[in-house]
């Protein structure tokens, strides 16, 4: 069957060529069914969205710098209502912090990261022509930036946009006598998620679909780039997990609609005992968790894959233990999966099911460190070529590491009574799955520059981006596990209403300079990549002497990826400063000499 | 004005950065170069800033730990929180371990294999000893890390044993109530539907009952009298008809729970969680007896909150429709605190809300004072003076309705009835 569709589809492609249709603006730009075109609409949009949530997070963070100080920064985006005088008011800070977190998590670093670099990297580098079904993808495009154009409109309503946190508990979420922001801004949020879990689900049947059967001949599922593995593995996450957070979802759309009692359960506020009765708002906790577990991997292995790849290309040496990497991302992916109690552990749930979640969590650490020292091994005796996207890959490493160690304190469920909800939680996730998938996706995006626009970023520019970025990110993220363990909850408008934490509000100051910092380095990111779309010097065909396929195909963009024959693959795309070699690269599409190993 | 002046700073600012950048472009372009080929100028330069790096990296975690190792929380001041402290130096000892090693390797040897023209990369895809290697020791490590850790956990949530004392910290938005169980040292059942001002953790007793269903009887008079005798838009109709529907519904359960109560009472007798509740202390006042093992009990009027004293390294969420329970055994009371432990006079433990729940989420606190057993015994003698009271109930107006035709079976109430009982 696989091996059919392939030769159809190599077929069609092949008669591509001889009746070359010009495209409308409308068919190649916008309504394109060219998965390159969509990557990059993928793109532009999360980088949108991206700024968006900056600067959202700009003016929380100078609330809590100077808690309850005027900024005209602040007032200039919110206006009188939601801050008069510049001085935020608490329920915009609530929304402010959940919609960063939405945004962030779903449309820049689900959405963004896995749509841009699925649909470029897919067919490019498993040798198809373009995915199984262009229309679908698409619709999957559509359908995400539908849902970004309501989840923007949401914070124009009038209570204000969703503000019960990202993870939106019910009952607060459920409630719009809890806070202005449950009542029409919660029910735009939940509409928005549910088209963006529908784009979602068709990008990722898409992804699966075309790597598994429209591979080139010889690429074998052995042969495959670590990027395509890691896309694989977060599409099939996403198609088993992103369902349980739709019915979750629609779940709490009946409790706010039509009175039902999922969640709600003996309720009694703003003086009025509510009817609802026998329902269990722990129970959205379990869905949602089923889904958000999994989500942190969904983000983090695209990353993951794509540092595996730039890593080994830019340090001319194979990527260590290739099958250990794929094996890795397989447990990951399997773990993830019933891990997701280590997020209730102080809910009242049963002290020993607690015990069995974190057995699970815990055994994550091993694939995670196992491929932590084979990138470390990877660098050992390489020969490392600084470009940007490199810096960014060496950069994910550091905060995977970082990241990953207080995920340990997090996962013992002892440890956790005393930091869960906490800074340190905030640390923790910005850090491992915040600033790792965000330095991969920068990674790929000056990786892949050349493929998708054809154009060459700036080099000098992508160094400062990256080495202010690196630096804000731990000025940013390592003091708030200092401000968690000193007790300091998240979520909190701010600390001044009690004198325990002023020892460690000095600290709010600090961090509160790096994150500008931080975000002005991103207006030297967001101009290069916009001035190098139109006026960046030409790409060459490979700038980077990698062997992926990607690569063999002209600089050009053409419906249909290449002019002749789809190449053939003979080798792994690993062969990087391989002995008896003239160069120190040898493409996939190279046959092995005849007493040539494979590797 | 200010604004426009930031204006032209932000924008004179990207504009200095993309002169810079095309200057830049123009001399490469002058000397033949390509953005894609990294000069050995900067890739040394990479390489010394990642050789650099780690010592500002360790430098500012060091620098953090120093600064700020005397602003953390003070030591635990429950026997629980002594326990989980250790537990969490032991697991920094090893993390920070691991965080230095594989840090001090991935930088050292990022700025150490250099591109060069004249060498290559070593060749070797994999080895499997090495990968074996590294998948049994993290293992052993986190093994052990599991199971000091699950055996702390153990300790911390088995239950209470059954004669310590039971105290409901009882979460609303945005305030902190306490509920002793008064003379009788058993807390009394409740029920949702009673919450009214005089009663407002809606504890269940005959009386509060009486009260309960008078102040609906008499509601649904006003409401109904309101429908039928004056004249009133469609729209307003509407609602008042739906009001006395709710008040009916309302009415009805609560009667049904009057059924359950006094079937209970003639069943159980002195057993009864129903036959508790008027000696029950409902306070703002949250003190503790050192040394004494306490069991929290946690509940919720309206969305989830969490109970959170950092001090004593505890923290359990506050549910509607569930009852949840962490034990404490405070160690430390709030004078050995000022004068010992803080060196402030004015310090206070506290109980914060730890879960988004609100506009003043970050204000609902409320001041724990840890005292020493015969303190406690003292301030509770008083305490019990003053039990949680209902005023008699009203006379109900004559039009009401009867309530002898309803039978809904409620599953909630028995059942707080049942966790409230022992």
């Amino acid at each position: 069957m696989g091996a059919h569709a392939h030769t159809a589809h190599a077929d069609h492609g092949a008669g591509h060529q001889h009746h070359h249709h010009e495209e409308s603006f409308v068919s190649k730009y916008v309504f394109s069914q060219d998965h390159k075109m969509i990557g990059k609409q993928f793109l532009v949009t999360a980088i949108i969205m991206a700024w968006i949530a900056v600067i959202m997070s700009l003016i929380f963070r100078l609330q809590l710098a100077w808690p309850n100080e005027g900024f005209a920064f602040s007032n200039f985006f919110l206006g009188d209502k939601w801050a008069p005088g510049g001085v935020l008011d608490s329920n915009m800070y609530l929304a402010l912090v959940t919609i960063h977190g939405t945004i962030m998590v779903f449309f820049v670093l689900t959405g963004g990261l896995s749509g841009t670099f699925a649909n470029l990297l897919i067919p490019l580098q498993v040798g198809a022509r373009d995915m199984a079904s262009g229309f679908i993808n698409m619709l999957s495009y559509w359908f995400f930036f539908m849902s970004s154009v309501i989840m923007v409109c949401s914070l124009f309503v009038e209570g204000g946009p969703a503000s019960a946190g990202w993870t939106i508990y019910p009952p607060l979420s459920a409630l719009p006598q809890a806070m202005p922001g449950s009542g029409t801004g919660m029910t735009l949020w939940l509409v928005s998620m549910t088209l963006f879990i529908a784009s979602s689900l068709m990008g990722g049947l898409n992804y699966v679909v075309t790597i598994l059967n429209l591979r080139t001949k010889g690429m074998k599922m052995t042969r495959l780039p670590l990027t395509i593995w890691a896309i694989f593995l977060t599409a099939v996450l996403g198609i088993l997990s992103f369902p349980v957070l739709l019915s979750a979802a629609l779940l709490l759309l009946l409790d706010r609609t039509v009175g039902t009692s999922f969640y709600l359960s003996d309720i009694h506020i703003a003086g009025e005992a509510l009817e609802n009765t026998g329902g269990s708002p722990i129970l959205f906790q379990h869905l949602f968790w089923f889904l958000g577990h999994p989500e942190v991997y969904i983000v983090l292995l695209p990353a993951l894959g794509i540092t595996s790849e730039i890593i080994s290309t830019n340090a001319r040496k194979p990527i260590f233990g290739y099958r250990a990497m794929i094996g890795s991302i397989l447990a990951i992916g399997f773990l993830s999966f019933i891990v997701w109690g280590h997020h209730m552990f102080v809910t009242g749930m049963n002290p020993f099911l607690g015990s069995v979640f974190v057995f699970t969590t815990l055994l994550i650490a091993i694939p995670s460190a196992v491929k932590v020292f084979n990138y470390i091994t990877t660098l050992w005796r390489g020969n490392i070529v600084f470009t940007p996207a490199m810096l960014f890959s060496i950069g994910l490493v550091a905060t995977f590491i970082a990241g990953g160690l207080t995920g340990i304190i997090l996962a013992d469920s002892a440890l956790d009574i005393h930091v869960h909800d906490t800074y340190f939680v905030v640390a923790h996730f910005h850090i491992v799955m915040g600033m790792s998938a965000i330095f991969g996706m920068f990674a790929g995006i000056y990786h892949w520059f050349p493929k998708m626009y054809g154009k060459m970023m700036n080099t000098k520019l992508g160094y400062a981006h990256f080495w202010v970025t690196f630096v804000c990110a731990f000025g940013v993220f390592f003091p708030m596990h200092f401000i968690g363990l000193a007790g300091a909850p998240r979520r909190y408008y701010s600390y001044t209403e009690f004198t325990m934490f002023d020892g460690v509000v000095d600290l709010n100051v600090l961090v509160t300079f790096f994150a500008i910092t931080g975000a002005l380095a991103q207006v030297v990111f967001t101009y290069n990549f916009f001035y190098s779309v139109f006026r960046g010097p030409k790409a060459v065909q490979n700038p980077w002497r990698s062997n992926t396929l990607e690569w063999t195909t002209p600089v050009e963009h053409l419906h249909g990826n290449w002019p002749g024959p789809i190449p053939v693959v003979h080798r792994w795309p690993y062969d990087y400063s391989k002995p008896g070699k003239p160069e120190d690269w040898v493409s996939q599409i190279t046959p092995l000499d005849p007493d040539e190993e494979e590797h | 004005m200010t604004k426009l002046l930031i204006l032209i700073v932000v924008v004179l600012g990207i504009l200095a950065v993309a002169q810079l950048a095309r200057v830049y472009e123009l001399t490469s372009k002058l000397r033949g170069k390509r953005e894609e080929d990294i000069s050995p100028a900067d890739n040394r330069m990479n390489a010394t800033l990642m050789w650099l790096f780690p010592f500002a990296y360790f430098g500012f975690f060091l620098w953090l730990v120093l600064a700020y190792k005397d602003k953390m929380l003070p030591l635990a001041a429950s026997t629980q929180g002594v326990e989980t402290d250790w537990l969490m130096n032991f697991n920094w000892a090893i993390l920070i371990v691991v965080f230095v090693i594989t840090n001090a390797l991935l930088f050292y040897f990022a700025g150490k294999y250099v591109f060069s023209k004249d060498r290559r990369a070593h060749w070797q895809p994999h080895d499997n000893r090495l990968e074996l290697a590294w998948t049994i020791a993290p293992a052993i490590v986190l093994a052990v890390i599991i199971i000091y850790g699950l055996n702390s956990w153990n300790r911390i949530t088995t239950l209470a044993s059954p004669d310590a004392m039971r105290i409901e910290l009882y979460a609303r938005q945005f305030d902190w109530t306490v509920r002793y169980p008064g003379a009788d040292g058993v807390l009394g059942a409740t029920d949702y539907r009673l919450i009214n001002g005089n009663n407002p953790l809606g504890i269940v007793t005959p009386q509060a009952l009486e009260a309960r269903l008078a102040e609906l009887k008499l509601e649904e008079h006003a409401t109904d009298s309101l429908l039928h005798h004056t004249v009133q838009p469609a729209s307003k109709v509407l609602e008042l008809e739906e009001r006395l529907g709710y008040l009916g519904r309302m009415r009805a359960r609560l009667v049904n729970l009057r059924n359950v109560m006094d079937q209970d009472m003639k069943a159980n007798g002195d057993a009864s969680a129903y036959a508790h509740g008027a000696d029950d202390v409902v306070t703002k006042e949250f003190m503790l007896p050192v040394h004494e093992e306490v069991n929290l009990q946690i509940r919720s009027q309206d969305i989830i909150h969490s109970a959170f004293l950092p001090h004593l390294r505890v923290q359990m969420n506050a549910v509607p429709g569930m009852t949840t329970v962490i034990k404490v055994t405070p160690s430390i009371t709030s004078d050995s605190m000022r004068t010992h432990v803080m060196k402030d006079p004015n310090f206070n433990f506290i109980l914060l809300c730890n879960k988004i729940c609100g506009a003043s989420h970050y204000n609902m606190q409320l001041p724990l004072t840890v005292v020493t057993g015969n303190e406690f015994v003292a301030w509770a003698k008083e305490a019990n003076k003053k039990p949680f009271e209902v005023p008699a109930a009203s006379p109900a107006p004559e039009a009401a309705l009867p309530d002898s035709a309803v039978n809904i079976v409620d599953s909630t109430s028995m059942a707080q009835a049942a966790t409230a009982g022992h």
